[in-house]
């Protein structure tokens, strides 16, 4: 009888690790964002991308709506093509929408903000957002604030 | 005169060598025992009781305890920036990547770490360990390795536990403590928390502590002098030599997994 027991504590013990575990695994990681790649793909080229960086959101009226998937150089263009991986839920957008790099908060972190646009056809896989706004860059705009100020005068 | 003390510190060396040349051929003997070890899995289980199952509580407070700690701590801070929200990433990240593996690591060796010292170290002294030899049972296989197995088994799933009760004890803080929504901090904790980076690398260094630990404490046990004095210094061994080397090679792993060395 008492091995029994001691079976069925032991038992119990490795169900809890692993339920832990799978606890961690769910909830507090982002396994499940690497489940659902049913969504599709457009890509946009922006001159500058600022932070951005692969799996920042994508969001449309500050609601998360897809991720970046993977950013890479153009050599030809001299751009940065983002490829932004689209919930398959959020399936109708104006092929005329455009995007841009905007900042959570002032110092925040950067994510892509996406503005419908106003054609009858959607977005669909492969599609390329040709409107497109780069990331502020603080220290252009201080650069930019400084020379204005300095031409008053 | 300084003569006798580079003879001294020549010896100190020799003999710390030697005692790793000896601890590496013990465990070495040992893996060679333990395919018989799966012919008889009650063994491995009667040990993870002990070295598992009876190291839990502790665990389950200690984790608990922390997470809070680490939420209250961190809500200071951010909260001069207006950057409460970010109190999950924070502490999910420093108990995946540091404290869950760190300090169960040093609770296992100082609960289940001296117990198997001591147990085995009165094994040998009482002669239990030559009688099964005498019986031409290989204590190695029999007493040993089962002992290393479950260690081996048992930080994992330990850490596991010790991170998720971790970041439930953050969740109280934050969530009923301080009024954090909800949504944000699981949702935080999951955009910003990585899978393989955080929680999977956060369980191979638990492994290594895992093994580690359990093999210093038999090798102690094992190799202690049969005296009752020999078995309190060989306990006493395996807590201050088990807490080191978790803590030194949670540098070298954190390093080598983050770093770009």
């Amino acid at each position: 009888m008492n091995t029994r027991r001691i079976e069925i504590v032991v038992g119990l013990f490795v169900v809890l690790g692993f339920a832990a575990f799978f606890m961690l695994a769910m909830n507090v990681s982002n396994l499940i964002t690497y489940e659902n790649n049913k969504g599709y793909r457009v890509t946009a080229n922006f001159d500058n991308i600022g932070g951005l960086r692969e799996r920042s959101p994508v969001a449309v009226g500050g609601v998360r709506i897809g991720k970046v998937s993977s950013i890479e150089y153009d050599s030809e263009t001299y751009e940065a093509v983002v490829t932004m991986e689209i919930e398959p839920e959020y399936s109708r957008f104006p092929i005329d929408s455009s995007a841009g790099i905007l900042t959570a908060g002032l110092l925040g972190e950067q994510y892509i903000g996406l503005e419908p646009g106003a054609e009858e056809e959607f977005l669909k896989e492969g599609d390329k957002i040709t409107i497109t706004q780069s990331a502020l860059v603080l220290e252009d705009i201080i650069g930019q604030f400084l020379y204005s100020k300095a031409d008053e005068k | 005169m300084i003569i006798n003390r580079i003879q001294m510190l020549g010896q100190s060396v020799l003999s710390t060598v030697s005692r790793l040349g000896q601890a590496s051929v013990f465990l070495y003997q040992i893996i060679l025992t333990m395919p018989g070890v799966f012919l008889r899995p009650a063994l491995i289980i009667k040990q993870l009781h002990s070295t598992g199952v009876q190291t839990l509580i502790i665990i389950l407070v200690a984790g608990g305890f922390i997470g809070m700690v680490l939420a209250l701590q961190s809500y200071y801070v951010l909260v001069d920036f207006g950057a409460e929200d970010s109190i999950s990433q924070m502490v999910v990240l420093s108990l995946m990547r540091e404290l869950g593996p760190v300090i169960t690591g040093l609770l296992f060796a100082g609960r289940a770490g001296s117990a198997l010292t001591a147990e085995i170290g009165l094994m040998k002294s009482t002669e239990q360990l030559s009688g099964m030899e005498m019986m031409a049972i290989d204590p190695m296989q029999r007493v040993l390795a089962p002992r290393i197995l479950s260690g081996f088994l048992a930080m994992p799933l330990l850490t596991a536990v010790f991170m998720a009760v971790g970041v439930l004890g953050a969740y109280v803080v934050s969530v009923h403590g301080f009024g954090i929504f909800e949504g944000v901090f699981w949702s935080l904790a999951q955009t910003k928390v990585d899978f393989y980076t955080d929680l999977m690398n956060g369980m191979i260094k638990s492994v290594v502590f895992g093994l580690v630990i359990v093999w210093i404490a038999v090798f102690e046990g094992y190799d202690s002098m049969p005296t009752s004095e020999g078995l309190g210094q060989a306990t006493t061994r395996t807590v201050v030599h088990g807490s080191l080397a978790v803590l030194g090679l949670d540098f070298l792993l954190t390093a080598l997994m983050y770093g770009d060395i």
